[in-house]
């Protein structure tokens, strides 16, 4: 592997100050912590840095803490220790499914929540240093190549998915993000985080070079709703999302008050359907109304040349996580 | 085949070298285990002063170590290269095979993905840890009666993440087998002899899936 500096930090403004120096001395630095898509993109190429922050040893970087229904996770938590956790299964289940389903047990053991949502794109093109604008460039291959497992949502100019499994479920909590940079802290919401390809087609949220996410909250007001995480792949098990959905309903009795539905591996973001969460809003969560809702799920996608088969999934897969959110 | 677990469970390892196919694996293994805790054995690999190294301690295979790393050198690395542990494969190097699967602190990991530097006061546990150098753990045992190990070079870490959800899970099903063994590649696909050897060695039946293939 390229060398590098590898610097422990012990908290998130020593994190900061760390990138802050070394971008100043001209370096490539990066901030890492489980490190599974970090050393891969080393090993690759696809980043040089000259320095690693550390942020695995950041004090209470892995705490989960309730204050009136409302909950912090700590970035750093583990994807095993969040889907085991008793309040996240019991208060936020959509999230537990989702950390649960990432990858494999030995990439759970280590990737971390903070590190999930903001891991780069696994697009091959990107991967195998293709110059798109992910890398530097200013075009994607996938919009005449091989794009079986790109968007048909929210593309263009780059028609990357977003890869992370915990971000929808993170969306349809109405989470938010608190950052800490060289300019203090800030608390951002789900909608702002993510950012689309025709806002900054060079990353896939808000974070700058020099900004550490340090934890997420998810509101009061979304405990103890039902939840679901639905996710296919193209094999059993070790893959990103081919289509997933994350659902969320607040119930009254049998009748939802509010929904939310959240797409994962068909857009460059995280992708909300309003209007699916519109038609089950104040109705009785029937069999018949979750195949409309379906039906209606890919009103505005956009199939290229080689992910047709992703709308009839796209349909089946909301139907189906909206009936297991129901139970 | 004989299906049976072997009678004696204090098989010694020249026994099970004579007598299975995953005798390639367990013989580096086992040569690793005892040059490396033998004072006064070279390592293979020094650090480069020119880069950028640390001294990390860490537990292996429960003996305490003071060890100098390059700061990029990755545990797999630490562990093959300059301490001579060979038991752990790389196959892949990228996270992407588990061939490489250790434990820290009881939790199977792939060791090409996680740096050495990383590890300093951490507990590893290698392959050649598990029986070090006594007889071999009930779940090796049952690899050997079952076949598990085909050309071998996954074994390892198969072992590595069957040792900890037995742990965790002692009587698993073969559902909970193939959930806590999905991160282990076998490029062999004797994947039914992998999981009726763990569920054998949970004391368990045999899985319903492939029988003799
Ligand atoms: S060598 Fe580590 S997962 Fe393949
Ligand atoms: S036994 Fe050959 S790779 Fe598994």
């Amino acid at each position: 592997m390229k060398t590098f500096t590898n610097s422990n930090a012990r908290d998130p403004q020593q994190a900061v100050k760390l990138a802050r120096d070394a971008h100043a001395a001209g370096k490539a630095a990066s901030f890492v912590a489980g490190g599974s898509d970090l050393l891969a993109l080393v090993k690759e190429r696809i980043i040089q840095p000259d320095v690693l922050i550390n942020l695995r040893g950041l004090q209470n970087a892995s705490e989960v803490t309730s204050s009136g229904g409302a909950v912090t996770i700590g970035a750093g938590i583990s994807l095993d220790a969040l889907s085991r956790h008793e309040t996240i299964r019991t208060q936020f289940p959509a999230l537990a499914e989702a950390a649960g389903s990432v990858a494999t047990p030995q990439i759970r053991n280590v990737g971390t929540l903070g590190g999930n949502v903001a891991q780069r794109p696994w697009c091959w093109y990107y991967r195998n240093g293709f110059p798109c604008y992910k890398n530097g460039g200013n075009q994607c291959f996938s919009f005449a190549g091989e794009n079986q497992f790109h968007a048909i949502f929210g593309g263009g100019p780059s028609y990357i998915v977003h890869p992370s499994d915990t971000a929808p479920a993170l969306m349809a909590l109405d989470a938010t993000f608190r950052i800490v940079g060289p300019f203090g802290e800030r608390t951002v919401s789900a909608k702002d985080f993510f950012v689309l390809p025709r806002q900054n087609a060079a990353q896939e949220n808000v974070l700058g070079a020099d900004d550490v996410l340090v934890s997420i909250q998810l509101p009061a007001a979304m405990a103890g709703a039902r939840g679901r995480y639905h996710k296919v792949l193209d094999r059993e098990a070790w893959t990103h999302a081919v289509v997933s959905a994350a659902v969320v309903l607040k119930m009254d009795g049998d009748v939802c008050r509010s929904a939310r539905v959240v797409l994962g591996g068909v857009a460059p973001i995280p992708w909300r359907l309003p209007e699916v969460e519109q038609l089950l809003a104040g109705q009785r969560i029937t069999d018949d109304l979750a195949v409309r809702a379906g039906a209606a799920s890919i009103a505005g996608a956009r199939a290229l040349s080689k992910n047709a088969y992703k709308l009839p999934l796209t349909k089946g897969v909301v139907r189906r996580a909206i009936l297991e959110a129901r139970g | 085949m004989n299906e049976k677990l072997p009678d004696s469970p204090d098989w010694t390892r020249r026994e099970f070298l004579a007598g299975t196919s995953a005798a390639l694996v367990v013989a580096a293994a086992a040569a690793g285990t005892l040059e490396a805790q033998t004072p006064g054995a070279a390592p293979a690999i020094a650090v480069d002063p020119a880069v950028p190294h640390s001294t990390i301690r860490l537990t292996v295979n429960g003996v305490a170590r003071d060890v100098e790393v390059e700061d990029r050198w990755t545990l797999a690395e630490l562990l093959r290269d300059r301490l001579g542990l060979t038991g752990t494969k790389i196959g892949c190097d990228r996270g992407e095979c588990g061939a490489c699967t250790v434990l820290v602190d009881d939790q199977p990991v792939y060791s090409c993905s996680n740096l050495a530097v990383w590890m300093d006061g951490r507990r590893v546990t290698t392959v050649e840890g598990l029986s070090n150098g006594g007889p071999l753990t009930p779940l090796q045992q049952a690899f050997v009666a079952h076949d598990a190990a085909q050309c071998g070079f996954c074994t390892s870490g198969q072992l590595m993440s069957a040792t900890a959800l037995l742990k965790r899970n002692p009587r698993p099903s073969a559902a909970d087998v193939k959930a806590a063994l999905a991160g282990n590649l076998c490029r062999c696909g004797n994947y039914n002899r992998y999981v009726d050897s763990v569920v054998a060695a949970g004391g368990g039946v045999r899985s319903s899936v492939g029988g003799d293939q």
